[in-house]
């Protein structure tokens, strides 16, 4: 287990402010925040690239704040991958193993393992410069996993790969993950959160503002920045199931029709407040969603107001000023919430 | 039919008398000197050893100087200290003082009542009239080419390849080795090449420390003060000859070996 104790460090742009979380084994760990939110500044820490001015890091209950960054058994691949451009690929595998005692023909046998599993065989002699992003991310992966790091710290490692590769390596992530690593993750998506994530930390200004549970984050953001950064209040886990040629999502004993070309039954889904649209009546439309249910609060927000309607699970709609005195909407009325199958967003887990 | 505009025009005018500047001095005096002549002045033995001198004097004390310079590059490059902007200044200082007077500083410095005066002494070594003064003096005005040069270099190379190292298990010196050095390389080598060429071509401080043996560059004022232009022109031609092979040579060698590690 990874515990960050009270860590703060003063830097002239931004500083720490008494972090504190802690990665249990096996834990697929997500440190969300937006970018200067100082992600990559814990990760630094932990990795030992920057020593904190108070606080205390242990790994296993071992006090490793002060420990040299070589002996912590801590691998951090960077953003930008960081694969050393003068060495082929297999010199930079081979690089993580300098130290080890294994033998040459073990060190070659583990790089070969390492390039099968990674899926880089192929690339193993190649330069770095020859290589596309996605390849790059698997070498960066490969060489700080051939280590055996007692946890994978991974700093936005999806932020500079076309989206066509980034479910490819979101797979791989979590097949790593399956297999036993423990990874600590930081990211500004809450997509990748989501579909990686078994805990999450919101991180803002340097401190910790929410942990939890996906579920607990996004569902019951704690403060006004969790719900505006995650941008979403319609979150709910659900169970796919396909009917008729349709596919549904499940939460509770609400049935939500969506498009989806994910084949993984259990996930997320979200739907954004301005894509709900409210009637006083059933309408004719070609929306497939459509729920009647209670307002239980209506409150201002940034673009309007946002209403809050009890349909059998609560949906947060967003309309104008204009449309709340159109509809003469208030808390208590009986409403229709409707909104597109291609409105709904799914994330499997 | 392509428009050309008159600034370009007379950004061009100006760019080809530049180098006409510079090729025209240098192709006269080549044209002035017959073939005959340049290859009796190649047999002279005098004319031999002091170019041989010139060369290997200028390459030592770049090799040896490099030894400090290259880890000192690295320094500048990377970490901040107090009155970094001092330090920076103190190493340009040897390009804009007067090598004359560079020459006489260096005389005060390595003289036999000074400290490494006396240093060598004990070991048998006079700097005053003798090679090691003369790369002395060669590296004092040279080397902020390769300590400038050197310090890009290493300014360079992306901080995150040298930490990635580091978490990767390697230690300091082994980053230093294995990533800041090579990555830096062709800087490096510039830096190298330039601190050579200077070096070789220097006149004013060496000829304070030592007008015997005598460099090309003293040879050179020798015979013209002595015997005329006639006389100096072509050791000179014959020195900008092999100064240019040398250059050529050593970048090309660079450039191969860069174009192996692509």
């Amino acid at each position: 287990m990874l515990s960050l104790s009270n860590i703060s460090k003063w830097h002239s742009s931004f500083t720490l402010d008494k972090v504190s979380f802690s990665v249990n084994d096996g834990d697929y760990f997500i440190l969300l925040g937006e970018s200067g939110a100082g992600k990559s500044m814990v990760l630094e820490t932990i990795a030992g690239l920057v020593v904190p001015d108070e606080g205390n890091l242990f790994l296993d209950g071992r006090d490793i704040t002060r420990e040299k960054i070589q002996h912590r058994g801590i691998g951090l691949v960077f953003q930008d991958h960081a694969v050393f451009p003068h060495m082929n690929v297999r010199g930079n595998l081979l690089y993580a193993l300098k130290g080890s005692p294994a033998s040459h023909a073990e060190k070659k046998a583990k790089v070969e393992d390492m390039a099968n599993r990674l899926s880089i065989a192929s690339l193993l002699d190649r330069r770095p410069a020859t290589l596309s992003g996605g390849e790059l991310q698997r070498v960066a992966l490969a060489r700080t996993l051939i280590q055996k790091p007692r946890i994978l710290l991974l700093d936005e490692p999806l932020a500079s790969i076309d989206n066509l590769l980034k479910s490819d390596l979101r797979a791989l992530l979590r097949q790593i993950h399956r297999e036993g690593q423990t990874i600590l993750h930081v990211t500004h998506d809450y997509e990748e959160a989501l579909s990686l994530g078994t805990r999450i930390a919101v991180i803002d200004k340097g401190s910790i503002i929410q942990e939890g549970t996906p579920e607990e984050v996004f569902q019951h953001p704690r403060s006004a920045f969790v719900a505006h950064f995650a941008g979403l209040r319609n979150f709910f886990p659900v169970t796919l199931s396909a009917a008729n040629g349709s596919t549904r999502a499940q939460t509770g004993n609400i049935l939500i029709g969506l498009v989806t070309g994910e084949s993984n039954p259990d996930g997320f889904i979200i739907i954004r407040g301005e894509d709900i649209v409210l009637s006083k009546d059933p309408i004719d439309t070609s929306m497939i969603n459509n729920f009647k249910g209670r307002i239980t609060e209506i409150v201002p927000s940034r673009f309007g107001y946002e209403v809050t309607i009890d349909t059998g699970i609560i949906l947060h709609a967003l309309v104008t000023g204009n449309s709340l005195v159109k509809l003469n909407l208030s808390e208590g009325n009986l409403v229709w919430a409707h909104f597109k199958a291609t409105a709904v967003k799914y994330f499997s887990r | 039919m392509k428009k050309v505009s008159i600034l370009n025009l007379v950004f061009t005018f100006a760019g080809a008398l530049v180098l006409l500047f510079i090729i025209a001095p240098l192709l006269g005096m080549i044209l002035k000197t017959s073939p005959q002549t340049l290859i009796g002045t190649a047999q002279e033995k005098e004319v031999q050893s002091s170019i041989w001198l010139t060369i290997w004097t200028s390459l030592t004390g770049t090799f040896i100087f490099s030894l400090a310079a290259v880890p000192f590059a690295y320094l500048l490059a990377r970490k901040n200290f107090p009155m970094k902007r001092l330090v920076t200044g103190i190493i340009d200082l040897p390009v804009v003082i007067p090598h004359s007077a560079a020459g006489i500083a260096l005389l005060g410095f390595v003289s036999r009542d000074s400290v490494l005066g006396q240093l060598g002494s004990a070991i048998g070594l006079n700097f005053i009239g003798h090679p090691a003064g003369i790369a002395i003096a060669m590296a004092f005005v040279s080397i902020p080419y390769l300590i400038n040069t050197a310090r890009d270099g290493f300014a360079g190379v992306p901080e995150r390849l040298e930490k990635a190292a580091l978490t990767l298990g390697a230690s300091p010196s082994r980053v230093f080795f294995t990533i800041s050095l090579p990555l830096a390389w062709r800087n490096i080598v510039s830096g190298l090449i330039l601190m050579f060429a200077r070096g070789m071509s220097e006149f004013g401080a060496v000829i304070i420390i030592a007008y015997h043996p005598m460099i090309t560059p003293v040879m050179i004022y020798e015979r013209f003060g002595a015997f005329g232009l006639k006389y100096a022109r072509p050791v000179s031609v014959l020195f900008i000859l092999i100064s240019l092979t040398l250059f050529i040579l050593f970048r090309w060698l660079a450039k191969d070996h860069e174009d192996k590690d692509k």
